[in-house]
């Protein structure tokens, strides 16, 4: 019998424990960071504006969550230091998890809870790349937390009398008792000193009871989905794959056939956007504010589409008459991220590989940091205050808005309307993330890049690999809430896919009814040498 | 019996033109593909004919897999693949596939443009080559058809070099190519899991020789150049372009600026940039310091390290030159020893293995009048030096390896005969496991006795493992099945299933036991002193006494007559049938002992 718990309600950043045959096994360890945009930014500098916010006043008057909560334009946020979404910890008894298989680096953010705060001694197992850009989104976010001490810790509003009295979205916000602070850079080192690290289609023994393999999934470098298989059972976990052509390896779709179970996560944020078109229209709006003068906030992750959206203004900016208007890249770990993009040669597309033969570097921004068009920096302070020159184009997270360097520039470019932020990171809504900045002059566009797949292309997928079963998030069962005549945004498979949500259990049909054992030679040889009928063989051994 | 079929085709008892043969489980591998540096005749490749005489080789083999880019591994491959013609897949690791073709026309463009050879492969055919190429990655398992498998682990030996494993059923065999066991400057070392092949190839190099620490030998060498430089001579340094040129670019830059030192440094040929590029890009596949540090520092960026340009060759004062060939068997490298050779201040230091026939080899063993084109004699008074730099495994690595693979046998390469004696005797002594040397187009055998894959009924299973006490993993336990043979698949089922696929009536087999018991007493009270006697003891079995006055034991049946003409013997007829062998044969002995004397 194999159950499967759900741990956490996010569809793209799943966790999920799967027992099959003895074993008990993790599926990724995705951290839901949207908690934080209940919080106030924490500003680089001290900010009047964030400190002159007022404090929340209840309807009846009172005041005693005045140092708690402030207000911002009609919202109300948390004012102490950020706090994630953990997954669950109670469903299940952690310490018995035997390993964890991640699949891209965004969804293994929780694993320094998971492995050191559960009593967990098991084994991680993740590729290289995956380890190395997690490595570095962890040291991005420990950093950018880290370097704004923060005084106060609010905890009175999470008190159940207390939250029910708060306005939306806070009163509905769940679990917030489960909800954590940041962990330190010890606990990230902890954490990853506990990955083993595998090549795609590696095939990993676990106690001789069941094999698991990754393959690459095409979304992020060193993106896998996961088998996980016996000699008759076959399940496909499927998480954050992606079938359009970026710079990762293809994903292999071959190997997911005659899945008796596939359990479909991490699909598209933004089914109704498409990619091409939005990095099209990320160009032109950049191209726009700057020509007008303005300044281009782009609020992103150290690693992964800013990878694609470099590649493409490589090939824009000659064009586009963008040669002398400095692209900046600011983050703890930027120029890392572009260090470790130029040596995963063999996880990348055939086209970045053949580059790579040459021998020259996969990707071009090691040309545009060359020729001095890009530049990158660790912070605000030090080299970059000095080169810092406008109208110019800035790379930098957190694309909550919450934590790093981008909470400088907004407060810095919010107040005049020739600058533009452009959003390109689906994790985040646009206008949650901005409203703590509001009222804002400054431009929004909303670019949206999500290359997972969509509804479509998981149909086609679901007819080329024939699972037997499908099991999903319940999210992907339903129409969107805020289109639900949409119908087609939604898996539409036969026999209709087992769906899940957080904290739930499920058990996963299918039975075998064989099992694979070895035998001597010499118990076959009355076989082989029984002439009673030469198709069907046959002896009684004891 | 299964069996496992080796011939090398080079590489058997001697060093260079790397191409061993494999059969297993009825595919056929080519591993490695080399050329022979030693001879300049149809020599230098293997003899392919050997496979097939006037079939296409791609019908006959299943793959090819090279090991590392060093030519005497990969050589011959285009004259293999299309001048012979073989269309199949060709493995190799991605820093291989990117750095074999460069070595490949570099060897074209001495022989054919230098020597002005015809009749050998054109740039062409190199890149026609390539395209037959299959990258695969460290520990992927890539299969190469449905049945045939095939896996690489990390070598060290030169950037790219893989271990490979060839996996078909459960019969499998490994193929070390070359490898190091102890991480040096920019590499790490080998690793293989305890995979317990049938058989490991592995090269014997350094059979007999037991290297002293890294450290010493490095220091040595920096010695050496630092004293040649010091008096005013030069030292030239024969290398390969890629592999340990870089290992002693690092050593030597590193030296330079801690002792501030200005003589110039030289790197020959134009390979050099592009060489230290390849090993940017696939920083992953050097050793862990050197990753770790690359963000900061990456170590393939030379500062005191030159171009090499031919004018400099004839420069006065003191300089290092790092020039290519290795063994000094042509190109720039024997340019430059003819002009410096004369000089008994200059030194030539041969970092790495040569092949018997080279310059290289000849200097090393003692000569030093050598015969050059044109029946000029050279005169050698330059000083010669020899450091073991090539990172190829000692005896102790090979040792160590085979301790770490668990090879049911082992089979020697790449090495010489009169060393790898010595190896196959320590390997035999050490292992107990058999140890072969095959000379070229000499077939070694091996047998082997895979277990065999059965599918078992989950509920003959579970049925078969419930019966009796818990199940006691330390015990083995007997099990009772039909084994079923369909379409060349085993199955192991219940009889029952069995009887019922196949249509056929099932028959009962009884045993019926006679035993003679010496009691005077009533029919019926040795019964009920049988029952309570097997009571007594068979605790865990249900023993019942039944009304019609038999027993059972389980499923078998105890009655009692009387013996027809002596009242005073009882006869106990015990039945059981074949299933129940087992319990029935165990109670006739325990009653053949008797009852107990008093049975209250």
């Amino acid at each position: 019998m194999k159950l499967h718990y759900c741990l956490s309600g996010h569809p793209t950043l799943p966790c999920n424990v799967l027992k099959f045959k003895s074993t008990t096994i993790m599926l990724d360890c995705g951290l839901d960071m949207t908690s934080t945009l209940n919080f106030l930014p924490l500003p680089l500098v001290q900010s009047p504006r964030l400190s002159k916010l007022p404090g929340w006043v209840l309807k009846d008057g009172s005041t005693f969550l005045d140092k708690e909560l402030k207000e911002c334009s009609g919202h109300v946020f948390v004012d102490s230091v950020p706090e994630f979404c953990l997954p669950e910890t109670e469903l299940l008894d952690l310490s018995t998890v035997d390993v964890i298989l991640i699949s891209n680096y965004h969804c293994m953010m929780a694993l320094p809870y998971i492995t050191e705060y559960t009593g967990f001694t098991g084994t991680v197992y993740a590729t290289e790349p995956t380890v190395q850009i997690g490595r570095l989104l962890m040291e991005e976010l420990v950093n950018s937390i880290e370097r704004v001490p923060k005084a106060q810790s609010a905890s009175m509003w999470k008190n159940k009398e207390v939250q029910r009295l708060l306005p939306v979205p806070l009163k509905d916000a769940v679990e917030v008792s489960m909800w954590r602070k940041c962990y330190t850079m010890p606990e990230v080192n902890a954490a990853l000193s506990k990955i083993q690290l595998v090549g795609y289609s590696q095939k990993i023994e676990l106690f001789g009871a069941v094999q698991v393999t990754p393959l690459s999934s095409g979304y992020a470098l060193g993106s896998s989905n996961w088998i996980i298989q016996s000699h008759y059972e076959k399940v496909s976990y499927v998480s954050g794959s992606s079938l359009l052509t970026t710079h990762p390896q293809p994903m292999d779709q071959a190997s997911l056939k005659n899945s008796d179970v596939l359990i479909l996560t991490g699909l598209t944020q933004i089914p109704t956007a498409n990619p091409d078109g939005m990095v099209g229209e990320f160009c032109s709006n950049l191209a726009m504010t700057v020509r007008n003068g303005g300044n281009v906030l782009v609020p992103c992750y150290p690693s992964g589409v800013i990878y694609d959206l470099l590649e493409c203004l490589y090939q824009y900016i000659d064009s586009a008459g963008l040669s002398n208007v400095p692209f900046y890249f600011i983050s703890p770990v930027a120029n890392s991220s572009l260090e470790f993009s130029q040596i995963f040669a063999e996880w990348l597309c055939h086209n970045k590989q053949t580059k790579v033969y040459l021998p020259e570097p996969p990707f071009p921004h090691a040309e545009l940091i060359q020729t001095n068009k890009l530049k990158h920096y660790p912070s605000i302070h030090g080299d970059f205050s000095n080169d810092f020159k406008q109208p110019c184009v800035v790379f930098t997270g957190h694309p909550s808005l919450r934590f790093g360097d981008v909470v400088h520039f907004m407060e810095l470019w919010g107040k005049s309307s020739l600058n533009t932020v452009i959003f390109t990171e689906p994790d985040f809504s646009y206008l949650d993330a901005l409203a703590p900045y509001q009222p804002l002059a400054m431009k929004c566009v909303y670019c949206p890049i999500d290359t997972r797949l969509n509804f479509i292309q998981v149909s086609k997928l679901l007819k080329e690999v024939q699972p037997l079963h499908v099991v999903c998030p319940e999210q992907y069962t339903q129409p969107p809430p805020t289109q639900s005549h949409r119908t087609d945004l939604m898996i539409d498979c036969q026999p209709p896919p087992m769906s899940y949500r957080r904290a739930e259990v499920l058990t996963l049909p299918y039975k075998r009814r064989y099992e694979k054992i070895e035998i001597m030679p010499e118990v076959t040889v009355p076989v082989m040498r029984n002439t009673f009928s030469p198709e069907e063989r046959y002896s009684v051994i004891c | 019996m299964p069996e496992i079929k080796v011939t090398p085709l080079g590489a058997g008892q001697d060093v260079g033109r790397s191409c061993i043969l494999v059969s297993i489980a009825g595919k056929n591998v080519m591993l490695d593909c080399g050329m022979h540096m030693g001879y300049n005749d149809d020599r230098r490749f293997p003899d392919f004919s050997y496979i097939t005489q006037n079939g296409r080789l791609t019908d006959f083999l299943d793959c090819v897999i090279i090991s590392h880019f060093h030519l005497d591994h990969c050589g011959a491959l285009p004259y293999f693949s299309e001048m012979v013609g073989y269309d199949g897949p060709i493995y190799m690791t991605h820093p291989t596939k990117a750095i074999c073709p460069i070595l490949l026309e570099d060897y074209r463009k001495i022989t054919v443009d230098k020597k002005g050879e015809t009749n050998f492969f054109t740039s062409q055919m190199i890149k026609d080559c390539m395209k037959k190429v299959v990258a695969v990655h460290l520990h992927q398992t890539v299969q190469v058809d449905e049945e045939l498998e095939i896996k690489a682990y990390y070598a060290g030996h030169v950037l790219g070099a893989a271990m490979f494993q060839i996996k078909v059923g459960c019969e499998s065999v490994v193929y070390t190519g070359d490898y190091n066991m102890t991480p040096d400057r920019h590499l790490g070392a080998a690793w293989i899991d305890k995979c317990r092949p049938d058989l490991l190839i592995t090269e014997s190099t350094y059979a007999t020789t037991i290297r002293d620490s890294k450290r010493c030998r490095e220091r040595d060498f920096l010695k050496k150049v630092h004293e040649t430089v010091e008096r005013g001579g030069k030292v030239l340094i024969p290398v390969f372009a890629l592999g340990r040129a870089q290992e002693l670019c690092i050593l030597l830059e590193t030296f330079w600026e801690r002792m501030n030192l200005k003589a110039p440094i030289y790197f020959s040929t134009g390979l050099t940039e592009k060489a230290n590029h390849y090993y940017k890009l696939f920083i992953t596949w050097t050793n862990q310091k050197i990753r770790k540090t690359f963000v900061q520092r990456n170590m393939f960026e030379f500062k005191h390290i030159k171009a090499f340009d031919r004018a400099f060759a004839d420069n006065p004062g003191p300089m290092v030159v790092f020039a290519t060939p290795g063994m000094l068997h042509a190109g720039q490298s024997l340019q430059i020893f003819r002009k410096w050779a004369g000089n008994e201040k200059n030194m030539v230091i041969m970092p790495g293995y040569c092949v018997q026939g080279t310059v290289g080899h000849k200097i090393l063993s003692g000569q030093r009048k050598l015969e050059m084109e044109g029946r000029q004699i050279l005169e050698v008074k330059m000083q010669v030096e020899y450091m073991s730099f090539s990172a190829h495994a000692d005896a102790k690595g090979i040792m160590q390896l085979i301790r770490q693979a668990e090879p049911r046998n082992v089979l020697l390469v790449h090495g010489e005969a009169k060393k790898m004696e010595f190896l196959k005797q320590k390997i035999e002594q050490e292992f107990h496991v058999n140890c072969y040397m095959p000379a070229n187009g000499e077939t070694t055998t091996i047998f082997t006795n895979p277990s065999i894959p059965v599918d078992i009924s989950l509920g003959l299973l579970k049925r078969e493992t419930a019966i009796g006490l818990l199940p006691d993993v330390k015990k083995p336990k007997l099990m009772h099945g039909t084994l079923m043979m369909k379409d060349n698949s085993f199955r192991l089922v219940s009889p029952e299933q069995a009887l019922k696929e196949l249509g056929l009536a099932e028959h009962q087999l009884r045993f019926t036991c006679r035993v003679h018991i010496q009691d005077p007493r009533k029919e019926h009270e040795t019964v009920l002193r049988v029952y309570n006697h097997l009571k007594g003891v068979l605790k865990d079995y249900s023993v019942q006494h039944l009304p019609d006055g038999s027993i059972t034991v389980e499923s078998i049946l105890i009655q009692a007559t009387a013996h027809s003409e002596d009242q005073g013997t009882k006869v106990l007829l015990v039945s059981w049938t074949y299933q129940d062998e087992e319990l029935g044969s165990y109670l006739t002995s325990l009653l053949k002992k008797g009852l107990p004397q008093s049975t209250a």
